[in-house]
């Protein structure tokens, strides 16, 4: 802990205001289709009608000659560079499986050709003219289609790389070995075993993926693009339509909801080849069906999990399995897999021995991509579910089995060495972990001991009360990077640039604050820009839970070399030594001093041995301290229907010190409400032929203010060392909550395990009548 | 292309409208780019305005359905630099994240507490049931809206 940190905090651990609030409140024009666009040329795209085919060829002429048809796009004018969607660091995890236009479709929706026209109506039609033929090809619908003997090679083409083995639709394979499983269940008195499945389910940002591209007076391209992953997003159009990232500025305004799905470079490509083709400017916005069809998805995947315990109910082994279904192309496919084992076994540290492995697999089936939780979410759904049946077996309370297992302070795992982002990972010891707490102070809110088993019926409902811990971490430990550059202005205010990236997540403000925690001024002295590839330093981007901990540090370092030349400027303007001088409420303070900030900038500017009051610091992470939630849920099961009702969700979690605690829990509660709906209402419907049969908010139900449980996210203090101020993440962690513990409820309210999602009243039911069949064979 | 007139927030307006145009389009061409677009079949809220005082989705409004009559977009909801009680409120709670849904959200929020000066949270809920939010969780929105209720109960009572 450094000697500031034991300081209180001024600016820190304040819910102040959003930076960017009133701007918000007000309706200001801040998104990219919030400026003028009646100059632009509206881009649509066509999708394709098949999950599986060959375009034999596209007959664009009778579409050309639409008036207002400006430019038609198809596998014929457009790069064929192969590249990745996936906006991650270079060189990306991600194979290089996916070109503009492709000469073959691979699910129904995937891009065949865009027209660029004058008026949207105008490519509509141009759409519906073009004329393209295909020759169909078998799909391949599902995981276990995917792995058959013979079936059908999605990646056929020959120049696609990074693919782990195309010839049999693997996208990618890991396996890694602490110890030795077989013995170590082989010693255990006790040993469970689950296998999850859970389904396609997406993001649903209200804003859907847009783009405004245009060139400058320069000829440049300037892309105003809705994204998490500004300067990868850079890099991804330059290589994809063979330019050079000097040619290429992407700003990023107020973005809509992210959630993983704008990690992923969708529309830029097409946006900046309009412009650089016809000195336009383009616009691109999917609609909302478009975004449900051919934007991005939670990885559906089929996990195993089996456990070993001795008697204590110490667990000797853990064996995970997953098989993750990528869709037709691979973003994220590996490095979410690998996620699955990496961000959930090292909570279980006391297991000598552990084992995961899997696959992700190639299908014609929509894209999966990235998706808060990123693999995590999948793991501990089974991970959980398992541990609940072996405290079970056990005759052990499920918190006591999680008590006797759980990571603590001082200890590492095996698996964050062996496992990382899509390599080998990074070994390091947890330095914060308030698990026992959170578990207590849940317990004693949701009233565990008095309902656990209590089965209280109301009519038909039956009650119950489940629970599930878990871990996530703080960026990408040796692979993020983030940057910040601070300057100073003559009345004491400052810029803060960042590559940083608000989607919405109140980056801009908490780095702020960090900043002004350093420069002793409020936080609206800093002026934040964020995100402009032209404007501000690199940063990866917002993906990871990486901000707080590491953009916030490359901040906190920025600002402390700012400090260090205000304070020797103003030491040789008062005459005192730099070590007698602090930084307080906008002043220079000393034993005999009291100098303004303002005071100290002018001079430095305008009057003795000038020069500008500023500085860039660099952050790459050596570890990711996770941060740790334990979720607990009172469920009420209607026995005649199946329906779930969700009563109370309590969850408690330590996430260092909330730089913003309202933001803080705001990351919180919105993880758990859209767990919630991934967990029991939220399911993309897929037709027999691969189409998405309910791409609509009408369809495709998202909760809503009416169907939120009382929710209860409280946050307990805690400090991470290696931390900006102390702080860890929490944007990810709280979404992997609510598919265990609602689970487990349900398995306390009426007895049935559900390892099928979402827990519709169809499943339910069905598992409830399967469930009273087999205890009662002739009844 | 027809012409519409609109009173918007409180300014009348003669604007073009073409044949089956929603006033979701016409408005955010004339730049109230507030008035957010999220689905465009009436699912998400985000392009929630009052239409004579009542809370409605542009997007399902045909423009000359709403000839003649008056409209209020978030724009209009501050009088200059002094924001409403229920934006205060918003900013107050942390009810922003993106703050894309958050102009809609305030004008259901304000259709509601026009009607109504003391919803209970049922009631709350219920007023912005329509509008989708996948940010928050809707707590700090609710929090906000019984803020800016007992606000403006007490600024009626000075």
């Amino acid at each position: 802990m450094s000697e500031r940190a034991r300081e209180p905090f001024v600016v820190v651990g304040k819910s102040v205001r959003k930076v960017d609030g009133v701007g918000l409140v007000k309706g200001k024009p801040k998104f990219v289709a919030d400026v003028d666009l009646s100059d632009v040329l509206h881009v649509r795209i066509l999708g394709s009608p098949h999950a599986h085919a060959r375009i034999v060829s596209i007959d664009t002429s009778a579409a050309e000659r639409i008036p207002g048809v400006v430019a038609v796009l198809t596998h014929a004018n457009t790069p064929a560079t192969r590249h990745t969607t996936a906006g991650q660091g270079y060189p990306e995890p991600s194979p290089y499986d996916t070109r503009m236009f492709d000469t073959k479709v691979r699910f129904v929706g995937d891009r065949v050709a865009a027209v660029a026209a004058e008026t949207e109506e105008a490519a509509e039609k141009a759409l519906r003219a073009l004329r393209v033929t295909y020759e169909e090809l078998p799909a391949v619908l599902s995981i276990d289609e995917a792995r058959a003997h013979g079936a059908p090679v999605i990646h056929d083409e020959g120049d696609s790389t990074g693919i782990y083995d195309a010839a049999r639709n693997i996208v990618a394979d890991v396996d890694i070995d602490v110890g030795d499983v077989g013995r170590g269940f082989a010693q255990s008195a006790v040993t469970v075993e689950t296998t999850c499945e859970t389904q396609y389910a997406q993001h649903t940002p209200i804003e859907t993926h847009v783009v405004h591209s245009l060139l400058d007076s320069d000829d440049r391209l300037v892309l105003r693009t809705s994204t998490q992953v500004p300067f990868h997003a850079r890099r991804i159009v330059a290589q994809t339509l063979g330019i050079p990232i000097q040619r290429i500025r992407v700003i990023k305004p107020r973005v809509g909801g992210g959630f993983g799905a704008k990690q992923e470079v969708l529309l830029e490509d097409i946006a900046g080849w309009v412009t650089l083709r016809t000195g336009r400017p383009a616009f691109v916005c999917l609609s909302r069906a478009e975004e449900f069809v051919a934007a991005r998805t939670r990885h559906p995947m089929r996990v195993r999990v089996k456990l070993g315990a001795n008697a204590d109910g110490v667990l000797q082994a853990i064996e995970m399995e997953a098989t993750s279904n990528t869709g037709a192309y691979g973003a994220h496919g590996l490095t979410v897999l690998a996620n699955t084992g990496s961000k959930t076994l090292p909570l279980y540290n006391k297991a000598e021995n552990a084992h995961f492995y899997g696959q992700a697999v190639y299908t014609n089936l929509p894209v999966p991509g990235a998706y808060r939780g990123y693999g995590a979410t999948q793991g501990y759904f089974p991970l959980e579910t398992a541990m609940d049946e072996l405290a079970e077996r056990l005759g052990l309370d499920p918190i006591e089995l999680r008590r006797r297992n759980h990571i603590r302070v001082g200890e590492g795992s095996p698996i964050f060495e062996k496992l990382g982002e899509g390599r080998e990972g990074v070994s390091q010891t947890v330095k914060s972990c308030e698990l026992e707490r959170c578990l207590a102070v849940g317990a004693e809110r949701i009233g565990w001991r008095e309902k656990r088993g209590t089965r209280r019926r109301e009519g038909p409902w039956v009650h119950g009360v489940g629970m599930s811990i878990m871990m996530q971490g703080s960026g990408i430990p040796q692979i993020d990077m983030a940057a910040a550059t601070i300057k100073m202005n003559e009345d004491g205010s400052f810029n803060l640039l960042v590559g940083a990236t608000d989607i919405g997540t109140g980056s801009d403000t908490i780095l702020a604050q960090i900043a002004a925690e350093v420069l002793g001024v409020p936080a609206s002295r800093m002026i934040v820009t964020s995100s402009d590839t032209d404007l501000t330093p690199f940063d990866v981007g917002a993906y990871a839970s990486s901000t707080t901990y590491v953009s916030g540090m490359a901040v906190e370092r920025a600002a402390g070399k700012v400090r260090e030349q205000i304070l020797s400027v103003a030491a040789a303007m008062c005459k005192e030594p730099v070590e007698n001088l602090r930084l307080l409420e906008e002043h220079v303070v000393g034993p005999a001093a009291r100098v303004p900030l303002a005071e100290v900038c002018r001079r430095a500017m305008y009057s003795s041995e000038q020069f500008q009051i500023a500085a860039t610091a660099s952050c790459v992470p050596t570890e990711s301290p996770p941060p740790f939630l334990a979720s607990f849920a009172e469920v009420a099961v209607d026995v005649e229907t199946g329906r779930v009702k969700v009563v109370r969700y309590v969850a408690v979690a330590d996430c260092g010190v909330p730089i913003n605690p309202l933001m803080a829990e705001g990351q919180i509660e919105g993880s758990i409400v859209n767990g919630l709906g991934y967990a029991l209402t939220e399911e993309m419907l897929l037709s027999s032929t691969g189409r998405v049969r309910n791409p609509s908010l009408f369809d495709y139900k998202i909760p809503g203010a009416l169907d939120v449980p009382a929710l209860d996210v409280i946050l307990v203090g805690s400090y991470e060392p290696t931390g900006p101020m102390g702080a860890k993440s929490v944007g990810e962690i709280g979404i992997n909550g609510p598919m265990p513990t609602i689970a487990n409820a349900i398995y306390d309210a009426v007895g049935v395990r559900l390892h099928e999602t979402p827990f519709t009243p169809e499943r339910v039911l069905a598992a409830i009548r399967r469930e009273a069949a087999e205890r009662c064979p002739l009844a | 292309m027809a012409s519409v007139e609109l009173t918007i927030n409180s300014v009348r307006r003669t604007l073009d409208a073409a044949p089956g145009e929603t006033l979701l389009e016409v408005l955010r061409r004339e730049g109230y780019t507030g008035v957010k677009r999220g689905c465009g079949s009436g699912d998400c809220g985000a392009c929630t305005v009052l239409l004579d005082g009542r809370a409605v989705n542009a997007c399902l409004v045909l423009a000359a359905k709403a000839n003649g009559k008056e409209i209020l977009t978030i724009e209009g909801l501050a009088s200059g630099d002094a924001l409403h009680p229920i934006q205060e409120a918003f900013l107050d709670e942390g009810a922003v994240q993106c703050g894309y849904c958050t102009p809609g959200m305030i004008l259901s929020a304000y259709d509601l507490l026009s009607r109504n000066p003391t919803p209970s949270e049922g009631e709350i809920r219920q007023a912005i049931s329509g509008n989708l939010c996948r940010c928050t969780g809707y707590v700090k929105q609710v929090r906000a809206i019984q803020a800016a209720a007992e606000r403006m109960r007490s600024a009626r009572h000075e």
